[in-house]
């Protein structure tokens, strides 16, 4: 009896769905961590040379054409998709009062995709990348990531039809929708792209198709699904409403898949003016992840603070927004604009990945990871800390470039300005966006430190419980005989 | 009523609808895009890069040149230029009739300028402006032609002739046009600079060719070696400020080689019917290069110009 309640004491009130998801989600979240480490690392190389164009200039796989690549695979492979899958398993499981689907090869699966994400990464670095943008990996990398999805994805829906609780929550109509179109994106997009290429700029359509469509509508839905969870869970309200949420999927998957084409794209010009139309559309998704979080709240945003993963949830929700009306402005801009090929767009992006899509995976997995271990990460401190210095440091990465970006596309507009003076205009918004850069690596620091520490405990823990049931079992063997 | 199915079904219908609108349709019809005819001299347009350029294509994919230059060209409309190609025997009356298309010349003007055909009359005017000056010129047994001139700021930068399309990149695999323009677009660098040599010291020490450059270095595409008892002949010329030490030489690798000849095969400026514009004939140029004479528009109004 005394071993069965030291086990409730280390656990917690963790549900079945907790227990079911804690180390296919350590395999996720630990390894994800690991690569935003050194995806920020590998980022934050590259920035450098900005500042020091001989920097690092000797060894070849350290330039900047495959430091950048790699540290932004690291990012959306290493840390974006890994925690997002880890996180959406536990929502099915949790939604639907269940327990995950095969969760021993989730852990195996879980192993083969960072696995996956190292051979990509060192594949970029040594000069194997495709050379097509968020696609860079190579074709063994993709393999392994692929197969490691096959398992991952399939658990997922197993979770999902196992569930007990019918009825459907909003967030989990985004994971399924999620689940079913990244095996679909990125399959075409690698087949197309690498197995049996396209001819010339179709390549590039497809290529552009599928950033969009990883970057704006996939990231949309895993985000928005997680923020939509965790909003009326942690304000203990309704989120206001379903049926908005409901809208905003619609506009997302109708409207956000056709966007992503830039207009100088030397294709026929029905293509990115199509694109063009789309994302102007697909700006009805926007305001209604606006309306949802400022509605959820009753306008009073003083409620964010309450949870740190709520700060993290409302600042993602906003970058969504922000980083969407940015596109728009985008495409919108006058024929001369080349926005689309200056650091403004960079920035965009930079925004929505980073400034949306991993602050909320941050909000998830500060909110899912004491659920799993039972409790609360070691150093609660750190985790406010990390929000401030997360977005802090999104804003000091985002404003400078969007600024330069567009003091670079009024240069550049003007012939009479040479080139060098056009590049060496946007130095110093470059090198500004670089303290956002080091704030943002300073947070990730924070965060591996906790999980590695509530990994520790939860061990240690672990090793404790077995050491008392030893000795209790001994004891008793000693009464009896 | 339960919804699900029907719910699921319509966002399976959504997303294929995007699949088949943004990679099946493109595929169809750029993937069935052929060699075509430069306009209007019929040259097979575009021809297969050179075995030694495609290597260099694959070293431009490997170290990431595509995230720093991009390669489309940005057309932002199309004017016209009225180019004279025979004056005609009728000489005061032609000498009359540019006069009324264009008053700014003087009469000693027009006579030395239709002694050097082929000579622009008007430059960058609508297209019926330059459509009107023509009926009034050629009604006086001269010749002259309207001349199609793609504008926007990166062909004024000097970037290219015309706008990048689909068929410039008909054979490369993979395609890289690139995302950013931290350095220059590089759709015609090859015209710019046509001399592989040009490339490799740009390579090895970008400020030394081009002052203030904030481009990398890339040593790692040369090797750096202690002259033998002759110099090499093919050690890179170092001169200001790139420089090596005494005794040693710097020697470009097969990739480097690879990568210039790449770079000068770099040359989308060919006229085509979907991306239209005027050269002189036989001479598979830009229309600048026919004279250095050309004399801006009379009756040009800023409206006249539809760049924004």
């Amino acid at each position: 009896m005394s071993s069965k309640s030291a086990f409730q004491t280390a656990t917690g009130d963790s549900l079945p769905a907790d227990i079911s998801c804690r180390w296919p989600l350590f395999v996720l979240l630990s390894g994800a961590v690991f690569w935003l480490l050194a995806g920020s690392i590998l980022t934050l190389i590259g920035t450098i040379k900005f500042h020091a164009p001989d920097f690092l200039a000797e060894p070849a796989w350290l330039t900047y054409g495959r430091v950048r690549p790699a540290g932004l695979n690291a990012m959306i492979y290493g840390f974006c998709l890994p925690s997002a899958l880890g996180l959406t398993l536990w929502l099915l499981a949790r939604l639907g009062r269940t327990t995950l689907a095969g969760a021993i090869p989730v852990v195996f699966g879980g192993l083969l995709w960072h696995l996956g994400v190292g051979a990509g990464v060192v594949g970029v670095l040594s000069g194997d990348a495709t050379g097509f943008e968020h696609l860079e990996f190579p074709s063994y990398a993709v393999a392994m990531i692929a197969a490691s999805y096959l398992v991952l994805g399939v658990a997922g829906v197993l979770t999902f039809r196992q569930r007990a609780e019918r009825g459907l929550f909003v967030t989990q109509w985004f994971l399924l929708a999620a689940i079913f179109w990244f095996p679909w994106i990125y399959s075409t997009a690698t087949i197309l792209t690498s197995v049996y290429p396209v001819r010339g700029m179709a390549q590039a359509v497809v290529g552009w198709w599928f950033s969009a469509n990883l970057i704006l509508v996939w990231f949309g839905l895993v985000g928005l699904g997680i923020v939509f969870y965790l909003l009326p869970r942690l304000l203990d309200r309704e989120l206001e409403s379903h049926y908005l949420a409901m809208f905003v999927f619609w506009m997302l998957i109708l409207f956000g898949t056709w966007t992503g084409i830039p207009k100088t794209a030397p294709v026929p010009a029905w293509i990115p003016m199509m694109s063009k139309v789309t994302t102007v559309l697909a700006g009805l998704a926007l305001l209604g992840a606006a309306l949802i979080l400022h509605r959820t709240l009753g306008a009073d945003y003083r409620l964010l603070s309450t949870d740190p993963s709520l700060m993290f949830a409302g600042f993602a929700v906003a970058s969504f927004v922000i980083a969407g009306f940015m596109g728009i402005a985008e495409v919108l801009s006058g024929a001369s604009s080349m926005l689309h090929l200056s650091w403004y767009a960079t920035a965009r992006s930079w925004l929505q990945l980073y400034g949306f899509f991993a602050m909320a995976l941050f909000a998830g997995i500060y909110y899912v990871w004491p659920q799993l271990t039972g409790r609360p990460f070691p150093l609660p401190r750190l985790v406010r800390l990390h929000f401030w210095l997360a977005a802090s440091g999104v804003m000091l990465a985002v404003i400078p470039l969007a600024v330069g970006g567009i003091v670079q596309d009024g240069n550049h507009a003007n012939p009479e300005m040479a080139f060098v003076d056009v590049a060496k205009g946007t130095l110093t918004f470059l090198r500004i966006s670089s303290i956002g850069d080091v704030l943002t690596l300073a947070g990730h620091f924070l965060l591996a430190l906790n999980v590695l520490l509530a990994i520790g405990a939860f061990c240690w823990d672990r090793v404790r419980i077995a050491l008392r049931t030893a000795t209790i079992e001994l004891q008793e063997q000693g009464v009896n005989s | 009523m339960n919804y699900g199915p029907l719910v699921f079904l319509a966002a399976f219908a959504a997303l294929a609808a995007s699949w088949f609108g943004f990679v099946l349709t493109p595929h169809l019809q750029i993937g069935h895009l052929q060699q075509t005819n430069t306009v209007p001299s019929g040259v097979s347009y575009p021809v297969a890069r050179s075995g030694l350029a495609q290597q260099g294509l694959q070293v431009y994919r490997a170290n990431g040149c595509a995230y720093c230059h991009s390669q489309q060209v940005a057309q932002t409309g199309t004017l016209f230029d009225l180019v004279l190609t025979n004056p005609g025997t009728n000489q005061a009356s032609t000498v009359a009739a540019i006069q009324s298309i264009n008053p700014r010349l003087s009469q000693p003007e027009v006579l030395e300028i239709i002694g050097k055909v082929p000579v622009h009359l008007l430059t960058m005017v609508s297209k019926s402006t330059a459509e009107a000056a023509a009926k009034t010129v050629n009604a006086t047994g001269a010749n002259a032609v309207p001349w199609i001139v793609p504008i926007g700021p990166d062909i004024q930068r000097g970037w290219g002739s015309r706008r990048t399309v689909a068929e410039d990149f008909l054979f490369d695999y993979p395609v890289l046009p690139g995302s950013q323009r931290i350095g220059p677009d590089l759709s015609n660098v090859g015209v710019r600079q046509p001399d592989p040599g040009w490339h490799l010291r740009h390579l090895y020490a970008p400020a030394s060719v081009v002052p203030g450059s904030t481009m990398p270095p890339y040593p790692f595409l040369f090797e750096k070696k202690k002259v033998g008892r002759v110099p090499s002949p093919s050690a890179l010329p170092l001169s200001g400020i790139a420089t090596v030490e005494d005794g040693y030489e710097v020697i470009p690798k097969p990739e480097a080689l690879a990568l210039a000849e790449y770079l000068v095969s770099l040359q989308a400026y060919a006229p085509l019917f979907n991306a239209p514009l005027s050269v002189a004939l036989g001479k598979p140029t830009s229309p600048t290069e026919t004279n250095s004479i050309s004399i801006s528009g009379g009756d040009k109004a800023p409206s006249d110009i539809s760049m924004p």
